[in-house]
């Protein structure tokens, strides 16, 4: 029992993680329709950033823990969502009335492109960063188990639920939101009534950065340790929770970010470590075919 | 007329407002600094179990120079004012080629980059910059008159489509005599064998992305089923190359079908991911299933093809012959590279064949029209399922071929080739190609896997050339180098109706 409550506890903040990445997905899927490849590199870069940020402020001989998680979340979000904007304007706006598979392979190519750039420009190795926010509480002690939950797995798990409370109410409340879920709906007439296409598009880009750049803050502080391929796996796994939850709704990216969490955290702790990624992909193949919309999401209608 | 496009001519050159453009460039300065300014402005070097920071601002501020000057130009060139772009041209032209051709090194200092390899991208960046230049200037000079720049490319693409069988049969004949041509050294040739690998993978994906419309991108799953098929039946069984090719061939088409049969209802986007997972699947079965996959270690001392039963060993075991000693030749190991290439062609060529037959087919044009729209299809009575799992076999299959291939050749397999960079790699060369199109996978093959082959020595800057070379490629051409390839058979003449869908 102890057992399982601690895997709970690290399958959430593992699918908190993955559930903020999922955003990016679902909204970019959403408002045009296309598998953005490169988002789990964007994530990779916000962890990049964040380590540098860190290293950055270690120097200037900051110390006092609090400030320097703000500044360096600061810093690892302007400067991570201007690459979701970049990437973009550059590889995807361009491409936007062309074919469904031009802005997918553009889409690999930049991911291709910004791996190797940062292997390039910091090097292949893993990059080790000393615990920040150490210590846990201890929830149960049996004596035998003690099920502990890290201080930064708390921090996980606050700043992802209040930045789902911001964001729904910035989709559901402001004018932003309802630009966005416009063009959601149907680009054209939007931009009949008023919506700048474009601006929304970028807009969708640059929060989908952000909060991968919060993901990728919070893996470099949970793990302690990044390297440039960091993206690739965590980016398929967040889109798989993405669609698992239903693409394009958001609670759904969400709920399928906890989804892919806990089941991770389970197959490892319970069947076998080497085979969780298979257990991942495996439930979302069962959940496509029994329930292709995903779990939150609607289904599509067909018009001929 | 031509006094009206004068006018407004000189209407356009007298609205440059310079304030504006300094504004804009600054802008895209400023992103470029935000860019640059994390990821090039500093780099994390471990030393004793610690991280360091050095720093680069001087990249970081060459790279917002040029990008503010460049964007400068590009702007004048836009309002049709060349001469300041010229002299900025000439200028960075001189500073940048001085010491990268005389390799002055008291002129180093005009380089951009500390490290020698990087200053080649002083060379092609400004390349680059050059070429977009070129294409504002043309863009704005027909704006200014009024008149369409004649679309060469699109021209080239029409002429390239309708000389298709002439450049098919003379690259088929050149395929041909390679070997026996005297610049044919052994490196060319194990390229060479590498490309038509490709192009066999091309020419298969194409079934399933080109024809029927299905975006695998898990293709390379199915290649790792031809190579382990035939690695373990080999080292297991015993069996020749020749026994296990089809079986390889058919293991893999099996594969298809189990893979496919859950997954093929459903739609475009989906499918893609879920192919993703099952080539990621799979790599993961090959690394962790040890006792039967030998593990991340992968299979050593795979048999290598025999001419039919002739091995091309330098000496053979008592009592058999080998391949030089059959034919009386002297023995060479150029004739086994020369085997392996020949067949390879002849893998890639059998694929080739089957395509442009089966297009032809009932099954051929129900994967054509399933693409083209699947409602229809089935309001016709043809099962998308059934079809388009039919072409998933056939795609594997093809995969498989090419997989055993790819054992044979290399002696080894390890989960390390089929990783999904390789699935990715494939299908790029065929939406570069242009979807569906046989000569344009050729010519995709060869620039994307060809040429980065012969520049192995920049063997770092190869992978992201080569996604920087993809994003290009989809900006500047989308339907693909040759463009995409219509129906076999279709109601409008060709071309007229699919223009106007297209538009």
């Amino acid at each position: 029992m102890e057992y399982f409550l601690q895997q709970l506890i690290n399958g959430l903040s593992l699918g908190a993680i993955y559930g903020l990445i999922a955003i990016g997905y679902t909204m970019v899927y959403g408002i045009i329709g296309m598998i953005n490849f490169a988002h789990g590199d964007i994530f990779m870069i916000g962890a990049f950033h964040s380590l540098i940020a860190f290293l950055v402020l270690g120097l200037l001989g900051v110390s006092f823990v609090p400030l320097a998680l703000m500044v360096v979340l600061v810093i690892a979000v302007l400067l991570t969502a201007t690459y979701g904007w970049t990437v973009e304007r550059v590889a995807y706006r361009p491409l936007r009335r062309s074919t469904r598979l031009a802005p997918l392979i553009s889409a690999i190519g930049m991911s291709i492109f910004l791996q190797n750039s940062v292997q390039l420009l910091q090097g292949a190795r893993g990059k080790p960063l000393v615990s920040v926010i150490p210590g846990a509480i201890t929830l149960v002690d049996s004596g035998t188990f003690a099920v502990q939950i890290s201080y930064m797995q708390i921090v996980i798990m606050l700043v992802t639920v209040s930045l789902m409370t911001v964001f729904t109410l910035m989709i559901t409340r402001t004018t932003l939101g309802r630009a966005q879920r416009a063009c959601e709906q149907d680009q054209r007439m939007a931009s009949l009534l008023g919506v700048n296409i474009d601006r929304t598009i970028s807009i969708t880009f640059v929060i989908g950065a952000s909060l991968a750049a919060v993901a990728g803050l919070m893996v470099t502080l949970y793990y302690g340790i990044i390297d440039f391929y960091l993206g690739f796996v965590a980016g398929i796994k967040a889109f798989t929770a993405a669609v698992l939850g239903g693409i394009g709704s958001l609670p759904g990216a969400m709920l399928g970010g906890i989804l892919i969490g806990l089941i991770e955290a389970f197959w490892s702790a319970y069947f076998s470590v080497e085979y969780k990624d298979v257990a991942a992909f495996g439930v979302l193949v069962l959940v496509l075919i029994f329930r292709p919309s995903g779990l939150l999401g609607r289904p599509e209608v067909e018009k001929v | 007329m031509a006094v009206q496009v004068q006018a407004a001519d000189i209407a356009q050159r007298a609205e440059l407002d310079f304030a504006g453009i300094l504004k804009r460039a600054a802008v895209a300065g400023l992103v470029t600094f935000l860019l640059t300014i994390g990821l090039v402005g500093f780099e994390t070097v471990s030393s004793t179990g610690q991280l360091r920071l050095h720093t680069r601002f001087e990249a970081v501020a060459f790279a917002v120079a040029a990008v503010f000057v460049s964007y400068v130009c590009f702007e004048f060139l836009r309002a049709r004012r060349p001469m300041i772009p010229l002299v900025v041209g000439a200028v960075a032209a001189l500073v940048l080629l001085i010491p990268l051709v005389t390799g002055d090194p008291d002129l180093q200092w005009m380089l951009p980059f500390e490290a020698e390899t990087l200053d080649w991208a002083a060379l092609v960046v400004p390349l680059l910059l050059v070429g977009r230049a070129l294409q504002l200037a043309t863009a704005a000079r027909a704006r200014a008159t009024g008149r369409q720049p004649p679309a060469v490319l699109g021209r080239i693409g029409v002429a390239f489509r309708r000389l298709t069988p002439l450049i098919g049969a003379a690259l088929l004949g050149f395929a041909i005599v390679l070997p026996f041509l005297p610049f044919a050294d052994r490196r060319l040739i194990d390229i060479c064998t590498l490309v038509l690998t490709y192009i066999m993978l091309g020419w298969g994906l194409n079934i399933v992305v080109g024809l029927a419309g299905l975006l695998d991108l898990g293709y390379v799953a199915f290649y790792a089923v031809g190579a382990y098929s035939y690695a373990l039946l080999s080292t297991t069984f015993g069996l020749s190359f020749w026994v296990c090719l089809p079986l390889a061939g058919a293991l893999a088409a099996l594969f298809g079908i189990l893979l496919g049969f859950p997954v093929l209802r459903l739609r475009g986007d989906y499918l893609a991911i879920v192919t993703l997972g099952f080539g990621e699947m799979i790599r993961i079965v090959l690394i962790n299933w040890w006792w039967f996959t030998g593990g991340p270690n992968g299979i050593n001392n795979v048999e290598r093809p025999s001419f039919f039963g002739l091995p091309f060993d330098r000496s053979p075991p008592e009592g058999t012959e080998s391949f030089h000693t059959f034919f009386g030749l002297d023995y060479s190991p150029n004739h086994r590279v020369f085997f392996l290439y020949f067949l390879i062609l002849a893998c890639a060529l059998i694929t080739n064949f089957f395509t442009l037959r089966i297009r032809k087919l009932p099954l051929g044009r129900a994967w054509e029209a399933l693409r083209e729209d699947e409602t229809a299809c089935r309001a016709l009575g043809i099962n998308p399922t059934n079809t388009k799992l039919t072409a998933f076999a056939f795609g594997a299959m093809f995969a498989g071929f090419a997989g055993s291939f790819f054992a044979a050749r290399q002696g080894f397999v390890s989960p390390e080739s089929f990783v999904f960079i390789e699935s990715a790699v494939i299908l790029a060369i065929v939406v570069l190609g242009g979807l569906g199109s046989q000569v344009g996978i050729v010519l995709a093959a060869i620039v994307l896997i060809g040429i980065p082959e012969f520049f192995r020595e920049l063997k770092d800057y190869r992978m992201l050339a080569f996604g920087l070379g993809m994003v290009l490629i989809m900006i500047w051409r989308p339907g693909g180098l040759l463009g995409r390839r219509d129906p076999t058979i279709r109601l409008h003449a060709a071309g007229e109706g699919a223009e106007q869908k297209r538009r």
